[in-house]
C-alpha cells in the first residue's frame, strides 16, 4: 500500500512571476473553503493539495501546480514553450486588441498560453503531458492549445510514451473564430496516431470543464477520469436554463453525475491521483509486447514475431477506434 | 443583373447570417430529392432512439451510391419543433457514426450537409452525453477510410455542425454562415448582451469568403441568385461542385490501396496545419520575470 501524501507539493516551479498572487500567498493567510467556510491555515491547506479537509471541496489548481504535484521531482520538461498566441482574425473588442489582452493574462498569469506541455515523470516513467490553465482566459482553446497538444501527441509517439491530458476549459477560443472550432478536430485527429502506435491516452477532467474541449479529444481516451465535484459538460448550466427554462437537478453535470451515467471511468480524489496513474500507466506498458521503442521499431518487432498481434491489424482504422474509442 | 451582383458583394455579414436562415432557403431533404434518383432513410441509433434533426441515409447520385447525413431544420414552425430546429441530440451523432462506418465498410463516399444553428443543449442531452457522442464522431471521421465531402448550406453553428463536418473537402455556399459559436451565443460569451449580435457576425468571420481566404474551407460555391430565390438552380450547382471534388479525389483513391493512406494523410495533414500562432517570444515582458 502505498502512503497517499508521500508527495508534498512542492510549488517551487517558477516560471511564473514572484508577484503572481497564486503562488505567493503570505504564510499567515487563511483559505476559506467556498463549500463548507472552512478556514484553512495556508500551509495546511498546501499540503493537503488544495483540497478541503473538510468537506472534500476540491479547489482549482495552475497549470503549474498540477504538475507539481503529479511529477516525480524535477521531472518536467517543458515543450514548445516558444509558441505564443497570434491574431488571425484581426480581433478588437471595445477598443481593446486580443493580442493585448493575451499580453496582459501573459504577465498576470506567468504563463504564456492556456496549455503547458511537455514530459513529466510519473513514479520513474515517462509521460507526455499537456495540462491546462484556467486563469489564462478561461483555458478556452485556440491555435496555440492546438498546435501544442498535436505536437506533444506527434512527440509521445516518437518517443513511445503513453499521453495524460489535464484539461478545465471554457470551450473554444472565441477570438480566433473559426480557427479555434477547428483545433477540436486537428487535436482529436492526433490522437488517431497515439492510437495507431498502441499508446494509451488517459484524461483527466478537472473543474470546470465545458464545450468545445470536452466534444473533442477529452473525451476521446482509453480511461477518463474526473476530480470530486468537476463540472462537466457540453453547454454551460446557465445557458441550458436560459434556452430550455428546463430546472436542473441538483448534482447535475458534476464528475459524480457524469460517473452514474456511464460516461466517465472513475472519479479519483486528488490524493490518489498519483497512485492511480502509476497503475494505469502500469498496466498499459504490460499489454505492449515492446517498451520504449520508437512505432517503427515496434511494427518491425512485431513482423517478426507475428504470433504477438498482426502487424495488419496494427494500422487499420477500425483498430484504432477500438483502442481510442470513447 | 450587374446591379445585383454589386448588392450581393456589398452585403454585411449580419446580412449572410439572416440570409443562411431565410425561410425557404433549401434544407437538407431538398439536396437529397434535388441530387438523388433514389434514397432510402435509415433510422436511429440503435441504442436510444431516432432524432429527427439530423437525417442519413443511402442514395444514388449521379450513377453511384452515396451515404448522406445531414442536419434537417423544418419548413414549418411545427415541422421545425418536430426537428427541434435542427439542433440534434446524442442519438443524431450516434446515427451519424452508424451510417459513416457503415460507409466505409462498403467503400461508399459520404456526403455531409450541414444546417445547424448547433448541437441541442437540453438537459436529456447532456445525460446522453452530448460532448461524448460529438467527440466520437469528429474521431471517427478524422481516420475515416473513405472520401468525406462535407456542404454548408445554411448554418454551420460549432461542434454540432463539426461533429459532421470534418471532411477531404469542405464546400459553403456564398450565403452560407460557419462560427465557433452563433452570433448570439458569441455576443453573450463576449459581452453578455445578445443583441451585439451583428458585431460578433462581424468580428467571428463567419462569412465564406473570409474563412476561404483563412484556408478553413475548400471552395466557396457561389449563388446566383440567393438559395431561397431559385433552390433547384442552387442545388444543382452544389451537385456539380460535389461531383468534380469526387472526380478529383477518385484519381488516387481506390478502396483497398495505397490510395486510401493517401487518403487519410492528406486529411490528417489538412486539419493538423489549421491554426495561426507565432513563434517569437514577443509577449516576454521586459522586466524579465519570465
Amino acid at each position: 500500500m502505498r502512503e497517499l501524501f508521500r508527495r508534498q507539493p512542492r510549488f517551487t516551479h517558477q516560471i511564473a512571476g514572484e508577484d503572481d498572487t497564486r503562488q505567493s500567498v503570505p504564510d499567515d493567510l487563511w483559505v476559506k473553503c467556498p463549500t463548507c467556510g472552512e478556514l484553512t491555515y495556508h500551509k495546511e491547506h498546501l499540503r493537503s493539495l488544495r483540497v478541503c479537509q473538510r468537506c472534500g471541496h476540491h479547489f482549482r489548481l495552475s497549470a503549474v501546480e498540477r504538475i507539481d504535484i503529479l511529477a516525480d521531482e524535477d521531472s518536467f520538461e517543458e515543450w514548445d514553450a516558444e509558441i505564443t498566441t497570434a491574431d488571425p482574425l484581426d480581433f478588437t473588442v471595445e477598443g481593446e486588441s486580443y493580442l493585448d489582452k493575451a499580453a496582459g493574462t501573459v504577465i498576470r498569469t506567468g504563463i504564456r498560453e492556456s496549455l503547458l506541455s511537455g514530459m513529466i515523470q510519473i513514479d520513474g516513467r515517462s509521460v507526455a503531458t499537456v495540462v491546462t490553465d484556467f486563469a489564462f482566459m478561461g483555458a478556452s482553446m485556440g491555435s496555440v492549445y492546438g498546435e501544442k497538444l498535436a505536437r506533444a501527441c506527434e512527440r509521445a509517439v516518437d518517443e513511445s510514451m503513453p499521453l495524460l491530458t489535464i484539461s478545465a476549459s471554457g470551450g473554444a477560443r472565441m477570438q480566433e473564430g473559426l480557427f479555434s472550432l477547428m483545433q477540436m478536430a486537428k487535436t482529436t485527429a492526433a490522437l488517431t496516431r497515439i492510437g495507431n502506435a498502441r499508446l494509451p491516452h488517459i484524461s483527466l477532467l478537472t473543474d470546470p470543464c465545458y464545450g468545445g474541449v470536452t466534444a473533442s479529444y477529452a473525451t476521446v481516451a482509453d480511461v477518463i477520469l474526473a476530480e470530486p465535484g468537476a463540472l462537466i459538460g457540453f453547454a454551460g448550466p446557465r445557458v441550458i436554463e436560459q434556452i430550455t427554462r428546463q430546472k436542473l437537478p441538483p448534482g447535475f453535470q458534476t464528475a459524480e453525475f457524469l460517473l452514474e451515467h456511464g460516461m466517465i471511468d472513475l472519479v479519483v480524489p486528488r490524493s490518489n491521483l498519483v497512485t492511480t496513474l502509476s497503475s494505469l500507466f502500469d498496466l498499459y506498458a504490460g499489454v505492449r509486447p515492446v517498451r520504449r521503442t520508437s512505432r517503427r521499431k515496434l511494427v518491425e518487432s512485431l513482423d517478426s514475431t507475428e504470433t504477438v498481434v498482426p502487424v495488419g491489424q496494427l494500422t487499420g482504422p477500425a483498430t484504432a477506434r477500438r483502442i481510442d474509442g470513447a | 443583373m450587374v446591379r445585383e451582383t454589386q448588392l450581393i458583394t456589398a452585403l454585411s455579414p449580419w446580412d449572410r447570417v439572416q440570409l443562411a436562415r431565410q425561410a425557404g432557403r433549401p434544407h437538407t431533404q431538398a439536396y437529397i430529392r434535388g441530387l438523388c434518383d433514389e434514397f432510402v432513410e435509415l433510422h436511429g441509433d440503435r441504442m436510444s432512439g431516432d432524432d429527427l434533426a439530423l437525417i442519413g441515409g443511402l442514395g444514388r447520385f449521379r450513377g453511384r451510391t452515396v451515404m448522406i447525413v445531414g442536419h434537417q431544420k423544418g419548413e414549418t414552425t411545427k415541422e421545425n419543433i418536430e426537428r427541434n430546429f435542427g439542433m440534434p441530440r446524442p442519438r443524431g451523432y450516434r446515427k451519424a457514426l452508424r451510417l459513416m462506418r457503415q460507409a466505409e465498410k462498403f467503400y461508399v463516399p459520404v456526403l455531409s450537409f450541414i444546417d445547424t444553428p448547433g448541437a441541442d443543449p437540453g438537459l436529456a442531452s447532456e445525460e446522453g452525453g452530448q460532448a461524448f457522442a460529438i467527440a466520437d464522431s469528429i474521431f471517427t471521421m478524422t481516420d475515416l477510410a473513405t472520401p468525406i465531402i462535407a456542404v454548408v448550406i445554411g448554418e454551420g453553428g460549432s461542434g454540432g455542425a463539426l461533429a459532421i463536418g470534418v471532411a477531404d473537402r469542405v464546400l459553403m455556399l456564398e450565403n452560407a454562415i460557419y462560427s465557433v459559436a452563433s452570433p448570439e451565443a458569441s455576443a453573450a460569451i463576449l459581452w453578455k448582451d445578445t443583441t451585439r449580435a451583428p458585431e460578433a457576425a462581424a468580428s467571428l468571420r463567419v462569412n465564406a469568403d473570409d474563412l476561404l481566404a483563412f484556408g478553413l474551407i475548400d471552395e466557396v460555391i457561389r449563388e446566383e441568385p440567393p438559395a431561397h430565390e431559385d433552390p433547384a438552380h442552387t442545388i444543382t450547382v452544389v451537385g456539380d461542385a460535389i461531383a468534380r471534388h469526387l472526380a478529383e479525389i477518385d484519381e488516387f483513391w481506390r478502396p483497398g490501396t495505397a490510395g486510401e493512406r493517401v487518403l487519410l494523410e492528406s486529411r490528417y495533414a489538412k486539419y493538423r496545419a489549421m491554426g495561426r500562432w507565432s513563434d517569437s517570444t514577443f509577449m516576454v515582458p521586459t522586466n524579465g520575470n519570465l
